[in-house]
C-alpha cells in the first residue's frame, strides 16, 4: 500500500503543544513512535538545570505496562529476576528480566500500585513477551503507555517546587517511594524515583490533564530555574549517575541476531538484580550455569584521562589486545571528568585493571588519536547525598 | 538404586519402566485409566465385542525391544503377520499390496516393476531412520562428545547411502508424496493407497510437506525386523499386557487408576508426584508418558517453567485428525472383489491422490470428509475371541476428521457415523444390515478416554521441525525436561509414536545414564 504523503504515524505525547512551543531549536527525534526533542535551547543549560536546579524531561513514550489479577505478585516474580516478594504498595524496585537463556530483555522499574496492580516501565517494548509469560497465571496485561502521560521532575529544587505547587508532604516521599496527590480535579501520583542520579521525581497522570500539568508546574517552577529538558542533556546525567540504557550499553536480546551480542546481568553490573534463591525465574537455570562457569563479559565503569569523550572507543591492555569498546561515553560537567561505560571480555573490569582507551576526536576538520588510560571505578560517578536523603532537602 | 515414578502405563512408559527396573531402579508406574497400554488398548465397545480402542495394527513393534523384554514369553502372540494392503475400488478393481509387490487386474508391468524399485529405496531410507531412531537426537549446538560421535554416524550412514541415493533422500524429503508418487508411478489406485501411508495421524493431505517422513515412518517396522503390520491376540491391549508384565517381572509396580495431579518441584528439580487423591509419592526421578502439553502445561504448570519454553511447547503442532470407528457386525461383510483370503488384510479406501487431498482439505477448514480415507480391519478374521461366535468387529481409522470441528463435534457426530457407514457400504454392499453395535472415537473422545491433548496420534504431528533434535521441543530432545530429573519417554519425544517403544526405551536408557553419572558423583 503507498501510504499518502499526509498520512502522519509518529504520534505526538499529551504534551506536545508545550514541548513544541519550548523547542526553540526544533531538533526532534522519533522515540519509540513519539516524536521527542533531541534538546529544546541549548544542551548545556538543559543539563545544568538538571544538576543546579529542576529540569522537565517528557517521559510519556516510556513503556509502561499494567500488570493485574490475583496472580500478578507470582507472575512477576518469574518474569523478573529480582525477588520482589518484599516490594510494599507504594514501592518502587529497579530491576531487570531475561528470556530463558540468562540474557537481559531489559531493565526498568516496577511499581506496585495495589494489591494486585502493578506497573512495569522500561525502554522496549515487550507485550508479546509480557503476554506469553502469562501462560498459567491469572493475570492481565495492558500496554497503557498512551494513557498515562508523565513527566520527569529532577534536580535540586524540584522538591521546592512540587511543594510549592501544594503536594503538601511530597518531602517526605523516600527514594523508590511513591504516593498519589489530589491535583485537578483527579489524582497525580508522584514517585520519587528517576534516570539522573539526583533528587528528582517522575510524575504520572492521565492525558487530560497534562498541559495543565506543564503549566503550572512551569510556572511555580520559575523561581527555581526550571527548564524543559531533551534526550541529549538525560544522556549526560545518566552516564554521571551509573544508569546503563537498553539499546546503548546492551542489545536487548529479542532483537540481537548475531549470537553472543546480548548480555546476561551479571555481564552488565547487575548481578545484584539476579536473585538465584527463587524457585524459578526466567533465565534461572542459564544464571546458575553463568554464575558457576563464569561469565563472558564486563561492563565496566571508566574514568578516562584527558578531556576527549571516548566514544565508540577501541578498550585495550597494556600489550595492544583488543579488550572491548565502550559503549557509553561523555565529558561530566558536574564531576569534571571523562566518563566511559565499556562492555569488555571477562575478566577484565576490574578495579586496578590498566586498560586504554583508543580515541578519535575531530578539530577543525582535523581528526586526531589519542591512547587514554582508563580507570575503573565501581558504582555511580555522581552521588550527591541530596538524593537520599528524607526528608527531601529544600533549596 | 532411584526411586523413579513413571506417568502414564501406555505402551512407551511401560517399556521405559522395564528397562530402568532391570537396570536396578525402584519403579513406580502410576496410570490414570483402569487398564494399561494408554493408546494400544483392547476395549469392550458393545455387548460381547471387543476392538482395539484406538491403536489397532501393528505396525512398528521394535524387535529388539520385543526380544529384550521376552514379549513373547510375557504372552504376546500374533493372530497374523504381514498384512496384504487391500486399495479397495467399489467396481472391484482391486490392488494388493505386500511389501514391494503389488497386484492387480489393471496394474501394468512398468508400475510393478517401479513400485518394487520405489519401495526398495524407500527401505534404505527407513533403515537409516531406523537407525537414527534408537538414538538419543544429537544437540547440534551446545554438543557434548556423544552428540559429536551420533553426528558423525549419521553423517556416515547417509554417506553410505551412495550419492544417488543421498541425493534423491535429500530431494524427496523436501517436497511431498503426491509429487513423488506421481513422478514414479501412474497407478491411480496404488498411488492413493500408499499416500495413506503418508498422511495417517496427521494433519496433512499427499501434498503437504512432511508427508515423506510420514511414509518413511511407516516404513520402520519393514525395514528394522518386525515386519508388515501384525494383528496380535487378544488386540493391541495385548501387546501393552506383554509389557505390563515384562515391567512387573522386572520389579516395577504398576498402579492402575490413578492419576497424577502434578508433579512436585523444589528449587528446580522434581521430588516426586502428587496424585489426584492428594497422596504423594516420593522419586528423585519422575519419567512422563504423557504428551509433552500435558506434561508441562497440567502437570508441571507453566508457571514452573521459563516463557520461552512454555512458548514452544505452546505452539507445538498437535491437532488430531484421525477418528476410529468401531462396527460390531452380525457376520463378516463382503468387500467387492476382495476375496475371502485378504478380508482380514489391511482394506484401504483412497481410490486416488486427489480423493486423498480433497479429504484433507476439508480438514483445512475444520469440517469433516464427506469422502474419508479409511484404513480397515476386521481382527476377528484372525481372532474370533474378540466377538461372540460367528460375529464379526470392524475397526476403522478415518480421515480426516479435524479436532477443532467448526459446527462442534456434539451435533456432528451421529451424521458422521452415518456417512461413514454409508461409506463403507459403496465398498461393502449390505454392511449396514450387519450393523448390530457402533461406537465412533473423534479426535475429542481420544483425548478424552486416552489423555492426549488433540488426540493426536504421535502426541504431536511429526514434521521436520518437530523431528530428531526439535523433538518435542528444543530445551526437551534429549528426553531430559528443563526440570532436574524430569523425563519425557512418550511418543512426543523421539523417534515418536505408534506401538514401537524406542521413545521408553530411549528414555530409560538416558535415565540410566543421568543417575549412574550422579552416583558417581556422590561416592
Ligand atoms: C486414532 C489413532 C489410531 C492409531 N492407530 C495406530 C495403529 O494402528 N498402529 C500404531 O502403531 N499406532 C497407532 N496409533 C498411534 C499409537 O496409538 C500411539 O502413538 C501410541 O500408542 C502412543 O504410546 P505412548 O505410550 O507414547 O502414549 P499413550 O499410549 O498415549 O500413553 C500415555 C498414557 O499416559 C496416561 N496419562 C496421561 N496423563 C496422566 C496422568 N495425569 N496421570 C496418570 N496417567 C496419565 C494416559 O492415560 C495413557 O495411558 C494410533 C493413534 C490414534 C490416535
Amino acid at each position: 500500500m503507498i501510504r499518502a504523503h499526509d498520512d502522519r504515524r509518529v504520534l505526538h505525547t499529551p504534551f506536545h503543544s508545550r514541548v513544541e512551543a519550548a523547542c526553540e531549536i526544533n531538533e526532534w527525534e522519533d522515540w519509540k513512535g513519539y516524536t521527542t526533542p533531541v534538546a529544546y535551547t541549548d544542551v548545556e543549560l538543559e543539563y545544568f538545570a538538571i544538576r543546579n536546579s529542576c529540569g522537565v524531561f517528557d517521559l510519556t513514550p516510556m513503556t509502561k505496562y499494567r500488570i493485574t489479577g490475583p496472580d500478578a505478585g507470582s507472575y512477576l516474580d518469574r518474569l523478573l529476576t529480582r525477588n520482589i516478594a518484599k516490594l510494599a504498595i507504594g514501592q518502587v524496585m529497579y530491576a531487570c528480566w531475561c528470556n530463558d537463556a540468562g540474557q537481559v530483555l531489559d531493565d526498568g522499574t516496577l511499581f506496585r500500585l495495589d494489591d494486585n496492580v502493578y506497573r512495569i516501565c522500561s525502554q522496549e517494548r515487550h507485550l508479546d513477551w509480557l503476554l506469553w509469560s502469562a501462560m498459567g497465571f491469572n493475570v492481565q496485561i495492558e500496554d497503557e503507555t498512551e494513557a498515562v502521560a508523565a513527566l520527569a521532575f529532577q534536580g535540586p529544587t524540584s522538591c521546592a517546587v512540587l511543594k510549592r505547587m501544594g503536594f503538601a508532604g511530597v518531602e517526605n516521599l523516600k527514594p523508590y517511594r511513591f504516593d498519589s496527590f489530589a491535583f485537578s480535579q483527579g489524582e497525580i501520583l508522584i514517585s520519587r524515583t528517576g534516570f539522573t542520579g539526583d533528587l528528582g521525581y517522575e510524575l504520572w497522570v492521565t492525558p487530560e490533564v497534562a498541559e495543565s500539568l506543564w503549566d503550572q508546574l512551569m510556572a511555580a517552577g520559575r523561581d527555581y530555574g526550571i527548564r524543559p529538558f531533551g534526550g541529549t542533556a538525560l544522556g549526560i546525567a545518566r552516564i554521571e549517575a551509573g544508569f546503563i540504557q537498553a539499546g546503548v550499553d546492551f542489545v536487548p536480546a529479542q532483537d540481537a541476531v548475531r549470537t553472543g551480542r546480548s548480555r546476561s546481568p551479571y555481564e552488565l553490573g547487575l548481578g545484584w538484580l539476579v536473585h538465584l534463591k527463587k524457585s524459578n525465574f526466567n533465565g534461572r537455570k542459564a544464571l546458575i550455569e553463568e554464575k558457576a562457569n563464569g561469565s563472558r563479559h564486563n561492563l565496566a565503569r571508566l574514568l578516562v584521562e584527558g578531556n576527549k569523550p571516548a566514544n565508540n572507543s577501541f578498550i585495550f591492555d597494556r600489550k595492544d589486545n583488543l579488550l572491548g569498546t565502550v559503549t557509553s561515553a561523555t565529558w561530566s560537567p558536574t564531576t569534571k571528568s571523562n566518563l566511559a561505560f565499556a562492555s569488555l571480555d571477562s575478566p577484565w573490569g576490574r578495579p586496578g585493571d590498566e586498560l586504554y582507551a583508543e580515541i578519535y576526536y575531530i578539530r577543525e576538520l582535523k581528526w586526531t588519536r589519542v591512547i587514554e588510560r582508563c580507570h575503573v571505578v565501581e558504582g555511580a560517578f555522581f552521588d550527591p547525598k541530596r538524593r537520599h536523603a528524607t526528608p527531601a532537602w529544600d533549596f | 538404586m532411584t526411586d523413579v515414578v513413571v506417568i502414564g502405563a501406555g505402551h512407551n512408559g511401560l517399556v521405559c519402566a522395564a528397562y530402568l527396573a532391570r537396570a536396578g531402579h525402584r519403579v513406580v508406574v502410576v496410570e490414570a485409566a483402569d487398564q494399561v497400554g494408554g493408546a494400544s488398548a483392547t476395549r469392550t465397545f458393545a455387548e460381547g465385542f471387543k476392538v482395539s480402542a484406538c491403536a489397532h495394527l501393528l505396525n512398528q513393534l521394535h524387535a529388539g525391544i520385543a526380544k529384550d523384554l521376552a514379549l513373547e514369553q510375557h504372552g504376546l502372540a500374533f493372530a497374523a503377520k504381514d498384512l496384504a494392503t487391500i486399495a479397495l475400488d467399489r467396481s472391484g478393481d482391486i490392488r494388493k499390496i505386500v511389501r514391494g509387490s503389488v497386484t492387480g487386474d489393471g496394474v501394468s508391468q512398468a508400475d510393478v516393476d517401479a513400485y518394487a524399485a520405489f519401495y526398495q529405496q524407500m527401505l534404505r531410507y527407513a533403515k537409516l531412520f531406523g537407525k537414527a531412531a534408537s538414538m538419543r537426537p544429537p544437540k547440534l549446538v551446545e554438543s557434548d562428545r556423544r552428540d559429536k560421535l551420533t553426528l558423525a554416524k549419521l553423517a556416515l550412514d547417509i554417506r553410505l547411502l551412495g550419492r544417488d541415493d543421498m541425493r534423491e533422500l535429500l530431494r524427496v524429503g523436501a517436497i511431498n508424496l503426491f509429487d513423488v508418487l506421481n513422478e514414479k508411478l501412474h497407478d491411480a489406485r496404488l498411488k492413493g493407497a500408499l499416500s495413506v501411508d503418508g498422511v495417517l495421524g496427521a494433519h496433512m493431505g499427499p501434498r503437504s510437506p512432511n508427508t515423506v517422513l510420514g511414509f518413511l515412518y511407516r516404513r520402520l517396522g519393514e525395514a528394522c525386523g518386525f515386519g508388515g503390520p501384525a494383528v496380535p491376540v487378544g488386540g493391541m491391549g495385548a501387546v501393552s499386557e506383554a509389557f505390563a508384565a515384562a515391567a512387573r517381572g522386572a520389579g516395577a509396580d504398576i498402579r492402575t487408576g490413578t492419576a497424577v495431579a502434578q508433579v512436585l518441584i523444589e528449587h528446580g528439580r522434581t521430588t516426586g508426584v502428587e496424585l489426584a487423591d492428594g497422596e504423594r509419592l516420593e522419586a528423585e526421578v519422575v519419567v512422563s508418558n504423557a504428551d509433552p502439553k500435558t506434561t508441562f502445561e497440567n502437570l508441571v504448570g507453566f508457571q514452573r517453567l521459563e516463557t520461552g519454553f512454555c512458548r514452544r511447547i505452546h505452539n507445538l503442532r498437535m491437532r488430531g485428525t484421525a477418528a476410529k470407528l468401531h462396527l460390531a457386525l452380525d457376520g463378516l461383510p463382503t468387500f467387492t472383489g476382495v476375496d475371502a483370503e485378504d478380508v482380514g488384510g489391511r482394506l484401504v479406501i483412497a481410490p486416488d491422490l486427489g480423493y486423498v487431498e480433497r479429504a484433507f482439505d476439508h480438514a483445512k477448514y475444520g469440517e469433516y470428509s464427506n469422502a474419508p480415507v479409511m484404513e480397515i480391519n476386521i481382527p476377528t478374521v484372525h481372532d474370533p475371541s474378540l466377538a461372540p461366535p460367528g460375529k464379526h468387529v470392524l475397526s476403522a481409522i478415518v480421515q480426516f476428521a479435524p479436532y477443532h470441528l467448526k459446527v462442534g463435534w456434539p451435533s456432528a457426530r451421529v451424521e458422521f457415523e452415518r456417512l461413514l457407514i454409508d461409506k463403507l457400504a459403496e465398498y461393502a454392499p449390505g454392511i449396514g444390515e450387519l450393523v448390530i453395535g457402533s461406537e465412533l472415537l473423534t479426535p475429542i473422545d481420544i483425548e478424552q478416554q486416552f489423555r492426549v491433548r488433540g488426540g493426536h496420534w504421535h502426541h504431536g504431528e511429526l514434521c521436520l521441525d518437530q523431528f530428531m533434535m526439535m523433538r518435542p521441543v528444543p530445551g526437551a530432545a534429549q528426553y531430559a525436561a528443563p526440570v532436574a530429573g524430569l523425563y519425557l519417554c512418550g511418543a512426543g519425544t523421539h523417534p515418536g509414536g505408534g506401538v514401537m517403544g524406542l521413545a521408553g526405551k530411549n528414555a530409560a536408557r538416558e535415565i540410566v545414564r543421568a543417575t549412574r553419572g550422579r552416583r558417581g558423583e556422590g561416592s
